[in-house]
């Protein structure tokens, strides 16, 4: 009978060793071969001797970073007053349905709002402000990478809101806490999971937007996903390609290590 | 009262800084002009371009296709999976299964596409349909056992053990108890994995290969190129469709919790 049972979970199994081993472990392989095969620690050198690359992944992980933070200071304040809202599943579903729209036609939107004589230099010119530059800049960038990723920034917040007990709250303005008080005392640090799992869900997808930088960017902001994309694609360079990806798997690593510890060790000291 | 007030300016702000975007593209979709700035007049014809793009048809339908298969292969081998997790007793082999499990959940989508790539040339298999079918599969697994796992923690053993007692053999066990149990939990995997599919464009764009087009590359490659009203028009019916989809998931999810609870009453009365 446990034979038979094997039988249903053998698809499951093959899967874990086909698409989750196999793929890492083969990145990383691919890593240590030049452009012609030849077996080489060559990219590791190029990767952290010339400094371009090094540049450029400082460069991604400030993009990344600036995207989670703008993003963050527009997704609390939503998140907390949307809380309180009367129909509030209501207002979160219509915050979530714009994540059911292809990303690549939201970019494309922004490259008619953002274009020469878009919408955005429309409105500038009553200012008397001309037509400016906006597309293919830093800025532009980063606007369109921050409209993606805000609701998945509001979703994990909204959610540690509604975890967080009311009762909390209210024993600490009857305790004599002003507004300010309960929320960077009481709230704050109760809904910090949230926080954590938000910036998480961003962080890591910001480093690797290349189809943003591509569209949006104009080939200006390079991040770690441009230059692997270039060099599987374009260059054809895999062993470079996959040098930059087994940085970029070693980040994510950082980044799971440095937002999940707190969180596992909280659930303890709360049960 | 005025707190209140600015509360509501703040949200309202948010929600015409999420959606504008969106009806920008689909105001445009009824110009006659060739671009995104300044309206000219109404017309249909970019839908009509559209709807005699058989280029554009063909990805679409291949799109629908691939999403359907994958989702119904994922949502398949998920359950399975996520039965199989759910009666791993060992708990660190079920943390160690979980911890897998949930690596192509946060890998950014470019180390799916890249490793997925060099995963397919080195089994020698050619680049098209199979290997944009199969990353789909594959990317969409993880979600499907995440959403069935939390259903089946919450179904009490004693189900499992008084059908077992009644003599049902493991089949019907499983038939009969478990699956209509978590069934729910299921039809969200699933709605979840089509959704994953028909959204996803950087594993695609790295494991198609020169024949094959998914709608996210077909709507990269011409975005690429300048702005083309057909994809507004393309926008505005991939945005109704997905209002009817999500819109649809939330009626029968309700009507399920309805008979779910009208159930309980009667268990209980």
């Amino acid at each position: 009978m446990r034979k038979k049972q094997w039988l249903y979970y053998l698809p499951y199994i093959l899967w874990i060793i086909l698409f989750v081993l196999a793929p890492v472990a083969l990145i990383v392989y691919q890593s240590f071969f030049d452009i012609n095969g030849q077996a080489t620690l060559a990219n590791y050198a190029t990767y952290f001797q010339s400094g371009t690359y090094l540049k450029m992944t400082l460069n991604s992980l400030w993009y990344a970073f600036l995207i989670t933070l703008i993003t963050l200071l527009f997704s609390y304040p939503t998140a907390y007053w949307l809380h309180q809202t009367k129909h509030k599943q209501l207002w979160l579903l219509l915050i979530i349905l714009p994540t059911w729209i292809n990303l690549l036609l939201k970019a494309y939107a922004f490259i008619g709002i953002f274009s020469q004589d878009g919408a955005i230099n429309h409105f500038l010119g009553w200012f008397g402000i001309g037509p400016q530059q906006i597309l293919f800049t830093n800025f532009s960038f980063l606007v369109v990478a921050t409209y993606i990723e805000i609701p998945f920034m509001i979703l994990p917040i909204f959610n540690s809101l509604e975890e967080l007990n009311p009762s909390l709250v209210n024993a600490s303005r009857d305790l004599g806490a002003s507004n300010w008080q309960t929320f960077t005392k009481v709230i704050l640090p109760l809904t910090m999971a949230g926080v954590k799992a938000g910036i998480q869900a961003i962080f890591i997808p910001s480093l690797s937007l290349f189809m943003l930088t591509r569209l949006i960017g104009g080939n200006r902001v390079i991040t770690l996903g441009t230059a692997i994309e270039e060099h599987f694609l374009t260059t054809m360079n895999w062993g470079m390609g996959s040098t930059i990806g087994v940085v970029l798997i070693v980040a994510m690593g950082l980044i799971m290590l440095m937002t999940g510890e707190q969180k596992a060790k909280k659930k303890v000291t709360n049960k | 009262m005025k707190k209140v007030k600015w509360q509501n300016v703040w949200l309202v702000g948010i929600f015409i800084l999420l959606y504008a975007p969106i009806f920008y593209l689909i105001f445009y979709s009824f110009s006659s002009g060739d671009n995104m700035n300044g309206f000219r007049s109404f017309t249909w014809a970019n839908y009509q371009a559209l709807f005699v793009d058989k280029r554009m048809i063909e990805i679409v339908l291949q799109t629908l296709l691939i999403a359907i298969l994958s989702s119904l292969c994922a949502t398949i081998v998920g359950t399975f999976g996520a039965l199989g997790i759910y009666e791993t007793k060992h708990r660190r082999v079920r943390n160690m299964v979980l911890a897998l499990n949930n690596i192509l959940m946060v890998s950014p989508d470019v180390i799916i596409g890249a490793s997925f790539l060099i995963f397919f040339t080195f089994l020698g298999l050619g680049l098209g349909f199979g290997s944009v079918l199969l990353s789909h599969i594959a990317f969409s697994i993880p979600i499907v056992v995440l959403m069935i796992l939390p259903k089946l923690n919450e179904m009490r053993p004693a189900l499992v053990d008084a059908a077992r007692d009644l003599g049902a053999t493991d089949w019907q066990v499983l038939s009969k108890v478990i699956l209509p149990y978590i069934s729910s939990g299921i039809f969200a995997g699933f709605f979840m994995a089509f959704t994953y599919s028909l959204d996803d464009f950087a594993v695609t764009f790295f494991v198609t290969g020169n024949g094959f087009e998914t709608l996210s590359v077909e709507i990269y490659s011409r975005a690429r190129q300048g702005i083309s009203l057909e994809i507004n028009a393309l926008s505005a019916l991939m945005f109704v469709f997905s209002l009817i989809l999500v819109a649809g998931y939330y009626l029968l999810n309700q009507r399920n919790q309805a008979q779910k609870a009208r159930r309980k009453r009667k268990a209980g009365a």
